[in-house]
């Protein structure tokens, strides 16, 4: 890992680049924000630390112009200013790179960043000064080329350039990590020294740790829409910041080993797909097994073939028989409702509208899935089944709701994910089938779902976690596979591998080199 | 920069009330209409909804026209629960009315029991089959079901034109466009000397207890809720999307064609190019204004029923154009989308300007 930065130290007396006080946010059901002050130098590089649901997004998107306050004060520059929309906070110096990029994937690169400018153009001049900005930033970039034959990686710095196109005095960045292997976030760190260097402020969304703690100056925790302390990253532990952050000692998961025969039960073979989405990614040849009593991880970026390989498993998409199988019984042509009847459980990254229907309450959303636990008889509803099996899921997974007639929307994402497991694993299945366990989930509800996920498969369970948390992975697994560009490398055993391996293994060393020497020729130049 | 923003917690209350704000606008509008063409509101509003229900006969013409909007509109919910957007009920409705209408002329004569029974079966099976095209088309070819429906109700308005034109026009007609009148077994007695309520009422009672029950408590039904509301639900819980389709469609055809039967075994009487005002169109504002629950939809349909007996008394006692039931329908519909626009949304406050 790289050194930790020195505290930061402004100029004595300067102004501040940006200065909060009072920024108070409520929404019908919450107080997003309650009075937060903030204070950002010039060239500072500032964590925004806290868990999801702290007010961290708001807080960015208030910065933004996309939100109002309802109450407080923003100083830019010494000066009192009201940011009425995005384009104001442009006009003003201020960029933001969002967690979910919006690109236009049959448009070019510099096609793409003109749509953003608020000011006229010519195509041939912009793409000038994307190649010049990117090559000053160390953010390789062909202006030319399809955004849809672009990493995810190299999407991010289409966002990151486009806004470094504006010579912003304050950049935004939200959870940018998420979606980088290792060796794209160390490229990454080094952009942004640099702009810091140059003076550039720097507000940096996360709530990884370790990334906070070598990349910034200072930060500012928050909790429950409030902040709960500043303090100078490299001065702490990240024990220490996570007590600010939620308030208590991260917990830890017990990993006991399996007593029982490790037989084969969800075997995929020969697994090939093409999808009918042109942007979709093929999956080529993929091969894996999961065994009784271990968990199985598929690391990789999202967009590798990952949502294809999860509606291949569940049975969304069907394909030829042997492809897939349950417990020895081919499985590959049968849709999700039957592959479920056989004990393959199903725990999808999309819990709202996917994994839950969410206008409908939670006692109807157990009949989803679990209809054939007694919930319908003779093609009739059985609501008061239904509400007993969702009572019994709350009570045994801890779900804090309003009970079985709360409507799943009502839930916060920790909590409906719990549901979704729980409901899943009442079901008593064989085999289960999860895609990012704990995507935007606090950190105790993490806790339990890994816990709850270990000890489901230490009963006798196959269980396949696809995840971009390598850190989860390394946690819950047993045994590790890449997906990279729809190909799956050989599953190791975690303590075979380390998350620089994994890391490399993620930018498609297998299966296209071209696309880094590519890039070593554009760093080159 | 949009205007609405969703409401976090949509009001269960509101969206009951919906229909009763849109009624209410209706009224207020059509208020302003009514002075606007000089006539005095009250007395309009007396000749549009009092005055139709003042006689026996008044409520059997409210009976007459409730039955087939509600047993139109109760097939169609079951569609617009799983978004499937049947908007040609009107063609199966023709078709259903064709098939029924064919065995009558085909059996003209015979003196049997069996013969209206077998009118009823032919004319559900011409609207389910009518609707089982636009579903074969969505599901093989994925064409909108939008498009299909409509367009099919032009070619079944236009097949029923060339029929009473041609094969099935009544020799002694004086070459008006129409079929033979029906005899007797093919058609529903009327319950009351001198008026047209009969039989046929009471397959819209009973298909709205039916419907009643299958969207309350089957499964099948709560699959196509799921589908309307998250169809990636419905994959992930291995529902099948054409089965969906299918089903959406046959069922209102189904019931469109039954009502067609019974307008031409009832108050028609026979063949001709009559044999609908628009019940299948105005049945789509019966099924949202019901709120797509099957009670909801009864009462739904007797005012859908008031406002053509209200339109046509206004035209008698207040030399009011045809028009003014298609306006007051066409508004009922407008506010009740507005109402409904404003249970999911609410205006965005507009922010202060750049600097303070």
């Amino acid at each position: 890992m790289s050194t930790s930065p020195p505290p930061f130290s402004g100029p004595p007396g300067g102004t501040a680049r940006l200065e909060l006080s009072g920024i108070t946010k409520r929404y019908p059901s919450v107080v997003a924000n309650d009075g937060i002050h903030l204070k950002v130098a010039p060239g500072e590089i500032h964590a925004v630390l806290g868990e999801n649901g702290a007010g961290k997004s708001t807080l960015m998107k208030i910065i933004y112009g996309a939100v109002q306050a309802d109450a407080g004060q923003i100083q830019w520059n010494g000066r009192e200013v009201v940011i009425a929309n995005p384009a104001e906070a442009r006009r003003l110096g201020i960029g933001m790179v969002f967690q979910h990029f919006s690109l236009f994937e049959t448009l070019t690169v510099v096609e793409n960043i003109a749509l953003a400018l608020d000011e006229p153009f010519d195509l041939k001049g912009l793409a000038e000064r994307v190649s010049e900005v990117s090559q000053r930033y160390g953010l390789p970039l062909d202006p030319q080329r399809l955004v849809h034959s672009l990493s995810v990686g190299e999407r991010q710095r289409v966002e990151i350039v486009r806004c470094l196109l504006q010579a912003p005095q304050l950049l935004i960045l939200d959870e940018p990590t998420s979606v980088l292997t290792p060796q794209a976030v160390q490229k990454l760190f080094e952009t942004l020294r640099r702009l810091s260097s140059e003076g550039v402020s720097i507000l940096y969304i996360s709530h990884k740790l370790h990334e906070i703690q070598s990349l910034c100056h200072s930060a500012t925790v928050m909790r429950g829409g409030k902040v709960t302390g500043t303090a100078t990253p490299s001065q702490e532990t990240p024990a220490s910041l996570a007590r600010m952050m939620i308030g208590r000692e991260l917990p830890v998961c017990a990993v006991p080993a399996f007593s029982g025969e490790a037989t084969p039960v969800l075997s995929v073979r020969g697994l090939s797909h093409t999808p009918d989405d042109p942007f979709g990614t093929a999956l080529k040849d993929i091969a894996l097994e999961v065994r009784r009593g271990e968990i199985l991880g598929i690391a990789g970026i999202s967009g590798n073939g990952q949502a294809e390989l999860l509606a291949a498993l569940s049975g969304e998409t069907t394909g030829p028989a042997s492809t897939v199988s349950l417990a020895g019984t081919p499985v590959g042509h049968l849709d999700a409702g039957r592959r479920r009847k056989q004990g393959l459980a199903f725990v999808p990254e999309e819990r709202l509208g996917r994994g839950a229907v969410p206008p409908m309450s939670l006692a109807d959303n157990a009949t989803l899935s679990a209809h054939g636990q007694g919930l319908v008889k003779h093609g009739l509803l059985r609501p008061k089944a239904a509400w007993a099996f969702a009572k019994t899921c709350i009570e045994r997974f801890d779900v804090r709701c309003g009970g079985p007639g709360a409507a799943a929307r009502s839930l916060s994402g920790g909590n409906l994910q719990k549901f979704i497991v729980g409901r899943e694993i009442m079901q008593q299945p064989i085999a289960m089938v999860v895609a990012q366990p704990t995507w935007g989930v606090d950190v105790g509800a993490a806790a339990f779902l890994r816990q709850t996920l270990i000890d489901l498969s230490r009963s006798g369970v196959a269980i396949l976690v696809i995840s971009e948390e390598l850190e989860e992975l390394f946690e819950i697994c047993d045994r590790i596979a890449v997906l990279a560009e729809g190909r799956l490398s050989e599953a190791v055993p975690k303590h075979q591998t380390n998350a620089e391996k994994i890391g490399l293994q993620m930018s498609g060393l297998f299966a296209d080199a071209h696309a880094t020497d590519r890039e070593a020729a554009h760093a080159a130049a | 920069m949009p205007l609405l923003e969703a409401r976090p917690t949509p009001s269960a209350q509101m969206r009951l009330l919906a229909p009763l704000i849109a009624i209410g606008l209706t009224l207020a509008v059509g208020s302003l209409l009514f002075l606007s063409l000089g006539k005095s509101p009250v007395e309009a509003f007396g000749v549009f909804f009092i005055q139709p229900l003042s006689s026996g006969n008044g409520w059997s013409e409210l009976m007459v026209k409730a039955g087939p909007l509600i047993l139109i509109a109760q097939g169609l919910a079951v569609g617009f629960r799983a978004r499937i957007y049947n908007i040609g009920a009107e063609g199966q409705l023709i078709m259903g009315a064709l098939a029924g209408g064919g065995v009558a002329i085909a059996f003209d004569g015979v003196d049997a029991w069996w013969v209206l029974p077998l009118m009823v079966v032919a004319g559900a099976l011409g609207g389910a089959l009518w609707g089982a095209i636009p579903a074969l088309l969505r599901t093989r070819f994925n064409a909108q079901e939008t498009l299909t429906t409509l367009m099919l109700a032009y070619v079944a308005t236009f097949t029923l034109s060339y029929m009473v034109n041609g094969p099935w026009r009544d020799p002694e007609g004086m070459n008006f466009p129409q079929s033979i009148l029906f005899g007797d077994p093919a058609l529903f007695a009327p319950w009351f000397e001198g008026m047209r309520v009969n039989a046929s009422l009471l397959i819209a009672a009973f298909a709205s207890l039916a419907f009643w029950f299958f969207t309350s408590r089957s499964f099948l039904a709560y699959q196509l809720t799921v589908g309307g509301l998250a169809p990636a639900a419905a994959r992930y819980a291995g529902f099948s999307a054409d089965r969906t389709v299918w089903l959406s469609l046959v069922l209102s055809g189904l019931t469109a064609g039954l009502a067609g039967v019974g307008e031409v075994a009832g108050p028609v009487g026979q063949l001709n190019l009559n044999i609908s005002p628009g019940y299948g169109f105005a049945a789509i504002i019966v099924a949202y204004l019901g709120r797509l629950n099957a009670i909801g939809i009864v009462l739904a349909g007797l005012l859908m029923a008031l406002l053509y007996l209200g339109g046509e008394a206004a035209q008698v006692a207040l030399q009011l154009p045809a028009a003014i039931t298609g306006l007051f329908q066409g508004m009922l519909l407008f506010f009740l989308l507005g109402a409904d626009v404003f249970v999911d949304y609410r205006l965005k406050p507009r922010p202060k300007p750049a600097y303070a």
